[in-house]
């Protein structure tokens, strides 16, 4: 089966050593002491879910839907420690309830990073779909989002919007577009 | 209506008195999480204090909010109060705080088989489905029925030194809440990170 590390982009095919997307995201993750990690798994996000998991700094584990990830970073936030959710696109759908009645009214500096599926040769026809509602979600609620597309960028827009979410104290969503992972592709 | 379940040997409880309870036992700011609707309006009734947290929607989300308190602060306990209809729309937390093994995280499950703040309609496990079977079966092994208010205090007590979550199944009559939360989230968020030691008023 072809998988997204072998379909990289350009961009990310000319990177070397650590400067892979996942790599900018776990040490820009790491730098802003951003520990807790909850996620329900994508293809795309696997290298980065796996580094994580190998990484002792970080605690990573799965949960069984997005938003029981954005109740558990909502709570270790309050803590005083820090998280990030990962998730594809049609996790991100089900958000809507979660971010309009915990993460938005108590202010939850809640970071997520939503592996983009949907668009640039996506192949199953519901994830198409469902990707047009996830900015219109997040413009409704006038979610602070940036779709990343090249790898020059990613380090500066995950970093500075990691720190406006901490000082803002409100949500961010960095959408992970397939120009820069190389997205899931059809294979057979 | 299965038969089983009919001759479980527990006592109907009230939530407001249960909450009471576990409120008076609590000596070194332990953390307590609301659920939405009467669990945390019984908390707020109870008492306010700076480590409750009361949720104003989110649904389904007590557990898991008490557990990133846990996994931030594993040396305070962490008690978190939920209903069982909303316990039934989040049941893979169970899963994953039995994955977890926060041993500072206790579960209270206020079982009335009603959504009584709707209107008292029946939840869809009402009858058929077993609270803590269903915890039991997700990995929390640590997962029993209260058999009555006293039984209730020796569950509570048992979990402030416990090594693994535990959950604690209590079954409640359909009387709605005692009091009604101040509904002003950031101030809740706020007085509670006061009240965890992680910030300090201005």
């Amino acid at each position: 089966m072809a998988i997204a590390e072998q379909q990289a982009s350009p961009q990310a095919a000319q990177a070397s050593g650590d400067k892979t997307w996942h790599g900018i995201v776990l040490q820009t993750l790491k730098r802003n002491a951003i520990s807790l990690i909850p996620y329900v798994p994508d293809r795309v996000l696997t290298p980065l879910i796996k580094n994580l998991h190998a990484d002792p700094f970080f605690t990573t584990f799965a949960t069984a839907r997005e938003e029981e990830a954005v109740g558990v970073v909502a709570g270790a936030w309050m803590g005083g420690r820090r998280g990030a959710v990962l998730m594809q696109t049609s996790g991100f759908a089900t958000l809507a309830n979660v971010l309009a009645s915990l993460a938005v009214p108590y202010q939850i500096p809640l970071i997520m990073f939503v592996s983009e599926r949907g668009t640039l040769g996506e192949f199953n026809y519901g994830q198409s779909l469902v990707c047009r509602t996830m900015r219109p979600v997040l413009d409704s609620l006038a979610l602070e989002h940036h779709t990343i597309t090249r790898l020059d960028e990613l380090e500066f827009i995950a970093d500075r919007s990691i720190k406006q979410a901490v000082t803002t104290q409100a949500p961010v969503a960095l959408i992970l577009n397939p120009l820069l992972t190389g997205g899931k592709v059809f294979d057979k | 209506m299965n038969k089983d379940l009919d001759t479980r040997n527990t006592k109907v409880m009230n939530r407001f008195d249960i909450t009471s309870r576990l409120i008076a036992k609590l000596k070194h700011e332990e953390a307590v999480i609301g659920g939405i609707g009467n669990t945390n309006f019984d908390l707020w009734a109870a008492g306010h204090r700076p480590q409750n947290f009361y949720m104003l929607g989110s649904m389904g989300l007590a557990f898991p909010i008490a557990l990133g308190v846990a996994l931030a602060q594993p040396e305070r306990r962490v008690f978190a109060l939920e209903g069982d209809g909303s316990l039934l729309m989040q049941l893979g937390a169970l899963s994953t705080i039995a994955a977890l093994k926060p041993k500072n995280l206790i579960m209270i499950v206020m079982d009335n088989g009603i959504y009584q703040i709707t209107g008292a309609q029946p939840t869809p496990a009402a009858g058929v489905a077993d609270v803590v079977a269903i915890a039991a079966g997700s990995g929390l092994a640590n997962s029993a029925w209260a058999a009555d208010e006293e039984d209730f205090e020796r569950l509570v007590e048992e979990a402030m030194s416990a090594s693994e979550p535990r959950l604690i199944a209590v079954r409640i009559d359909d009387k709605p809440g005692v009091g009604t939360t101040r509904r002003d989230p950031v101030q809740i968020r706020e007085r509670f990170m006061h009240g965890l030691g992680v910030r300090e008023p201005l």
